[in-house]
C-alpha cells in the first residue's frame, strides 16, 4: 500500500474508534443525563433500567477512547503531542469528568443499597455525565476552528483558554450533549420491557430528538465566524449535498420511527444520523487532522509503523468482532 | 514547586495510584478462576460463594484501574507531549496491543460480573479465564514500553531525531523480557499474599471458618509460588541492569567507585557529597558475583556518570533495599507454607504462618512501588535513557502544580471510597453458620 492510502487508512481507524466510543461510550453518558432528570411515577425504575443497561458494557465502550488515544500517539503523533498542549486544559477537566463518572458508577452499584448513599453517588454519577460529553465536544469544537495552539511568546490566556472558550466550540459541547442523550433515549426505549417505561423514554428520546436540531443549527451559524474551513465545506463543497441529506434523511426517519414505537428501526436510524454528523465533520477538514497545517499526511509516523499497526488492527478485529458480538447478544439480546 | 518537578510528581502519583488496581485487576481474576474451577470440580458451594464475593471486589478495583488507566494515556500527552512525539511510532505498537488486550479484558469482565445468571457454569468460567489472561497481556505489553524507556532499542538517532525506526525491534528490547517476567510475578504475589493475609487475619480470630480457610488456600496457590519465584526473577532484573544501566545499577548499590571484586552493601545511607555509605554492612564480593557472575568482575561505579547526570542516589539504594527485604520476607514465608503442603498439613492449622501472613498483607503491594521507584527514578535525567532528556520533554504548560494538586486530591478522595467500600465487602463475609446447611439445598436455592 502506498504510504499515503496507509496513512488514510489509519486516519480513518481513528474516526472509526471515535464514531464506536460516540454511539456506544457516548450513550452510557446519555443514561447518566436520564438518571439526573428521571422524574414521575416511574423514577426509580427509569434509573434502575439506565443502570441495568450500562452495568455490564461500559467498561468495554470505554475502550474505544482509549483506541482512539492510542492510534492517535502511534501513528499521527504530532497531532497528539499539539492536542496535549493546547487543549490541557479541557482535556483535564474531562479525564475528571471520565473518572468520576466511571467510579460513582461502580461505587453506587456495589455501596449500601440505602437511598441517601445511593443518592449520593447517583448525584456524581448524573453530574459527571453531563460535563464530560460537553468538555469532548468543546475540544472537537476547537479542533474544527483550527485554534489549537503551542505558546510561542504570547500570554496564557491566549494559548491556553481563548481557543476554546469560544461560542463555536460551546456550541459543539451543547450538541454533542443533546446527542448522547438522545442516543440514550432511544437505545433505553428499544430495551425497556415494560410498556409505560418505554413511553416514558420515547417522550424523552422525541424531545432530545428536537432539540439536536437546534444544536446542530446553532453551532452550524457559529461555524461561520469561529470555524470557517468547516463552515465553507460544509456549504460548498460537491459532496456536502449528499452528507446533508443522509443527515437530514435519517433524522427525520429516527424521529418518525420514534412516533411510530419502532424502537429497533429508531435505533439504527440514530445511530446512523449521529455517524453522519460526525464523519460530516471529518470530511469538512480533510486533508487535515488537525487545522489549520497537520494534515493525515504530514502529520503521519513512518510507514513501517502504519503497516504494522494495521496489521494488528486487522488481527485485533479477529478477536475483537465476535467478543463483541457475544458481549451484545448475552446482555441485550432481547428482541426489542 | 517547578514545573518539571510538578508534572514528574504528577506522572508518579498517578501511576503509583494506578498500578495497585492493575495488579489486582491481574491477580484476581485468577484468583475467582480457581475458585470457580474449584466448584465445578468438588461441588462444594464455598466455593462458588468465594468466587462471587471476591468478583464484587474486583468489580471495584477494576473500574478505578480503568479509570486511572484513561488518565495515564492522556497523561502521557498532557505531561509529555515532546517524548510522545518522539517515541509514540516506535513504542506505540505494545500500547495498540494492549488496547485489544483491554477490549477483551473489559468484555469478558462484563459478561462475568453480570453474566452468572444468563450463560452455562462452563461458559462463565472460561470468561473468567480470559479476564485473566487479557489481563496479564496488558501488563506485559505496558512493561514492554517501560522498559523500551530503560534499554530504547528499534531506531537511530540523527541529529536528534529518530530514523530506521522499527516497532517490533523496539518491542524486543533487552530489557523487556526480565522486566515483564518480573511484573507479572509480582501482580500474583502481591494479590496472592494479600488476600491470603487478609485470609490468615480473620482466621486467626475464627480459625475454623469453612469460607477464610478455602479462601487461604487459593490465595495461597496462586500467591506463593510466585513470590517464591520473585527472588530468582529479580536477580535476572539485575543482571540485565548491570548490562544496560550502569548507573542505575550504581545507583541502586550505592556504588560510588568503578570496582573489580565489588562488595554488596546492605542497608547504609549514602552520602553522594561523600561518596560513601555510613551504616552499611559489606558483603565482600557478593555484588561483583550477582551481578556478573564472577567474584572478580569489574562493576562500573557512580565515577563513570558526570555528577550532573546522578540519579538520587539515597532515594535509589534505599528503594531497592526495601524491595528486596519484603520480597526475601514474602518468599521465606510462602516456603514455609508451601513446606506444610507437601507434607499434607493444612496452613490455615499453623499459627505462627498465619500470623507471618497477615503480617504480609501490604508487602507484595509495597514492594511493587518500590521497585518502580527504582527503576523510574533510577533512570533520571533521562526519559528515555541516554536519548531524551526529562527536563526536555515536558510540556510548555505553565502552572503544572494546579493539575498536580487537583489530582492528587482526586486520588486521595478516590483511595477513601475504595477504602470504606473494601472493608463493607470484607466485613459482610457471613457467619460460619451459614454453611451448616446441606451442600445440596444451599444449591437448589441459588439456582
Ligand atoms: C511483589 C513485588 C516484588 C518483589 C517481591 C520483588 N520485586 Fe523487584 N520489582 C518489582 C516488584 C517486586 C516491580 C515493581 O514489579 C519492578 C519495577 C519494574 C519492574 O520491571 O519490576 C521491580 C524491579 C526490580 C529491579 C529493577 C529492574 C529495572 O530497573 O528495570 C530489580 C533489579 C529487582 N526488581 C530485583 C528484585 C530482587 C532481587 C527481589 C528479591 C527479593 C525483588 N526484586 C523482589
Ligand atoms: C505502574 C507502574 C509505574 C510506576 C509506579 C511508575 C512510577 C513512576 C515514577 C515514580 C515516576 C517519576 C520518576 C521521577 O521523575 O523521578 C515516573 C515517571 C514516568 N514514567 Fe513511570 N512508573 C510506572 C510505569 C511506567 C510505564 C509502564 C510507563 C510508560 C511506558 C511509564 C512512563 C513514565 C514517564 C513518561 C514518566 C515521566 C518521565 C520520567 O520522570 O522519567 N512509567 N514513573
Ligand atoms: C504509562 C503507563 C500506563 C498507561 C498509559 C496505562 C493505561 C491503562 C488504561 C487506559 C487502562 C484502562 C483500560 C480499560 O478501560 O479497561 C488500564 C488498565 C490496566 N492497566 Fe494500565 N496503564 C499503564 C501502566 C500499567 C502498568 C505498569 C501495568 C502493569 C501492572 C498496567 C496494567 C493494567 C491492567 C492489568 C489494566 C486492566 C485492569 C484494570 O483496569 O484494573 N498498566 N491501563
Amino acid at each position: 500500500m502506498p504510504e499515503s492510502a496507509l496513512a488514510a487508512a489509519l486516519a480513518a481507524a481513528v474516526m472509526a474508534s471515535l464514531n464506536a466510543y460516540v454511539l456506544l461510550g457516548g450513550a452510557d453518558f446519555g443514561g447518566g443525563v436520564w438518571d439526573l432528570l428521571a422524574g414521575g411515577p416511574r423514577r426509580d425504575r427509569q434509573r434502575a433500567l439506565v443502570a441495568d443497561a450500562i452495568g455490564p458494557i461500559w467498561e468495554a465502550n470505554h475502550v474505544w477512547l482509549i483506541l482512539v488515544i492510542v492510534l492517535l500517539f502511534t501513528c499521527f503523533p504530532a497531532v497528539f503531542a499539539r492536542l496535549s498542549i493546547g487543549l490541557h486544559i479541557p482535556l483535564s477537566l474531562m479525564l475528571v469528568g471520565i473518572v468520576l463518572r466511571g467510579s460513582a458508577f461502580t461505587f453506587r452499584t456495589y455501596d449500601s443499597q440505602r437511598d441517601d448513599v445511593q443518592r449520593r453517588w447517583g448525584r456524581i454519577f448524573a453530574g459527571a455525565s453531563i460535563g464530560t460529553p460537553v468538555l469532548l465536544g468543546i475540544s472537537v469544537g476547537t479542533i474544527a476552528s483550527g485554534a489549537v495552539r503551542v505558546p510561542a511568546g504570547e500570554g496564557f490566556a491566549e494559548v491556553f483558554v481563548r481557543p476554546w472558550l469560544q461560542p463555536f466550540p460551546l456550541a459543539v459541547g451543547l450538541l454533542t450533549l443533546v446527542l448522547f442523550a438522545f442516543l440514550a433515549a432511544v437505545y433505553l426505549m428499544a430495551e425497556a420491557d415494560d410498556p409505560a417505561l418505554r413511553e416514558d423514554f420515547r417522550h424523552r428520546a422525541l424531545g432530545a430528538g428536537v432539540a439536536a436540531f437546534g444544536a446542530a443549527a446553532l453551532a452550524l451559524v457559529l461555524a461561520r465566524e469561529d470555524a470557517p474551513l468547516v463552515w465553507n465545506r460544509l456549504l460548498g463543497s460537491a459532496w456536502a449535498v449528499p452528507v446533508h441529506l443522509a443527515t437530514a434523511v435519517f433524522a427525520v426517519a429516527a424521529l418518525a420511527a420514534i412516533w411510530r414505537r419502532r424502537a429497533a428501526a429508531a435505533r439504527l436510524a440514530a445511530a446512523a444520523q449521529v455517524t453522519c454528523i460526525l464523519w460530516g465533520w471529518a470530511l469538512s477538514q480533510y486533508p487535515f487532522l488537525l487545522p489549520p497545517d497537520l494534515t493525515y499526511r504530514s502529520a503521519a509516523a513512518p510507514a513501517v509503523t502504519l503497516r504494522l499497526v494495521l496489521a494488528a488492527l486487522a488481527i485485533g478485529s479477529i478477536v475483537l468482532v465476535p467478543s463483541l458480538y457475544y458481549l451484545f447478544r448475552v446482555f441485550k439480546g432481547r428482541p426489542a | 514547586m517547578n514545573d518539571l518537578l510538578a508534572a514528574r510528581s504528577q506522572m508518579g502519583v498517578s501511576l503509583a495510584f494506578h498500578i495497585v488496581f492493575a495488579v489486582v485487576g491481574i491477580g484476581m481474576p485468577l484468583l475467582m478462576v480457581v475458585a470457580e474451577w474449584r466448584h465445578l470440580r468438588t461441588g462444594d458451594p464455598v466455593y462458588l460463594d468465594l468466587a462471587k464475593r471476591w468478583s464484587k471486589g474486583t468489580a471495584i478495583m477494576f473500574a478505578v484501574g480503568a479509570v486511572s488507566g484513561t488518565i495515564l494515556s492522556f497523561e502521557l500527552g498532557l505531561l509529555w507531549p515532546t517524548f510522545m512525539e518522539f517515541a509514540g511510532p516506535i513504542i506505540g505498537m505494545p500500547f495498540s496491543l494492549e488496547g485489544f488486550a483491554f477490549f477483551v479484558e473489559a468484555i469478558f469482565l462484563g459478561v462475568y460480573l453480570y453474566g452468572w445468571k444468563r450463560i452455562s457454569p462452563r461458559a462463565h468460567l472460561w470468561a473468567g479465564v480470559l479476564v485473566a489472561v487479557s489481563g496479564a497481556a496488558s501488563a506485559v505489553f505496558v512493561v514492554i514500553a517501560s522498559a523500551w524507556m530503560n534499554a530504547p532499542a528499534g531506531f537511530r538517532l540523527v541529529d536528534g531525531r529518530p530514523v530506521d525506526v522499527h516497532p517490533l525491534a523496539a518491542m524486543a528490547n533487552p530489557a523487556a523480557f526480565t522486566q515483564t517476567l518480573h511484573m507479572v510475578l509480582a501482580a500474583y504475589a502481591a494479590t496472592g499474599l494479600g488476600v491470603a493475609g487478609i485470609h490468615a487475619f480473620l482466621l486467626l480470630r475464627d480459625p475454623a471458618h469453612r469460607f477464610h480457610r478455602r479462601a487461604l488456600a487459593v490465595a495461597l496457590v496462586a500467591g506463593a509460588p510466585a513470590a517464591i519465584l520473585q527472588p530468582i526473577s529479580g536477580d535476572l532484573s539485575a543482571k540485565m541492569v548491570a548490562r544496560t544501566q550502569p548507573a542505575k545499577l550504581a545507583a541502586m548499590e550505592a556504588l560510588f567507585e568503578t570496582r573489580a571484586g565489588a562488595p554488596l552493601l546492605i542497608g547504609g545511607w549514602p552520602d553522594p557529597d561523600r561518596g560513601e555509605s555510613p551504616f552499611a554492612i559489606e558483603v565482600p564480593y557478593a555484588l561483583s558475583i550477582l551481578a556478573f557472575g564472577d567474584p572478580r568482575a569489574e562493576v562500573r561505579g557512580l565515577d563513570q556518570v558526570p555528577r550532573a547526570d546522578w540519579p538520587n542516589v539515597p532515594f535509589v539504594h534505599l528503594s531497592f533495599q526495601v524491595m528486596v527485604a519484603l520480597g526475601t520476607y514474602l518468599a521465606l514465608v510462602s516456603l514455609r507454607a508451601a513446606w506444610l503442603a507437601w507434607r499434607r498439613r493444612d496452613p490455615a492449622d499453623d499459627r505462627r504462618l498465619l500470623q507471618a501472613l497477615a503480617l504480609g498483607t501490604p508487602m507484595g503491594f509495597l514492594a511493587i512501588e518500590a521497585g518502580w521507584m527504582v527503576t523510574e527514578v533510577g533512570r533520571q535525567p533521562w526519559i528515555i535513557a541516554g536519548v531524551l532528556r526529562t527536563a526536555d520533554a515536558v510540556t510548555p504548560m505553565p502552572g503544572l502544580v494546579v493539575p498536580f494538586t487537583f489530582f492528587t486530591l482526586l486520588y486521595v478522595a478516590l483511595t477513601a471510597a475504595v477504602v470504606w467500600l473494601m472493608r463493607r465487602q470484607i466485613l459482610e463475609t457471613p457467619p460460619a453458620e451459614a454453611w451448616a446447611a446441606p451442600a445440596a439445598a444451599k444449591e437448589a436455592a441459588r439456582a
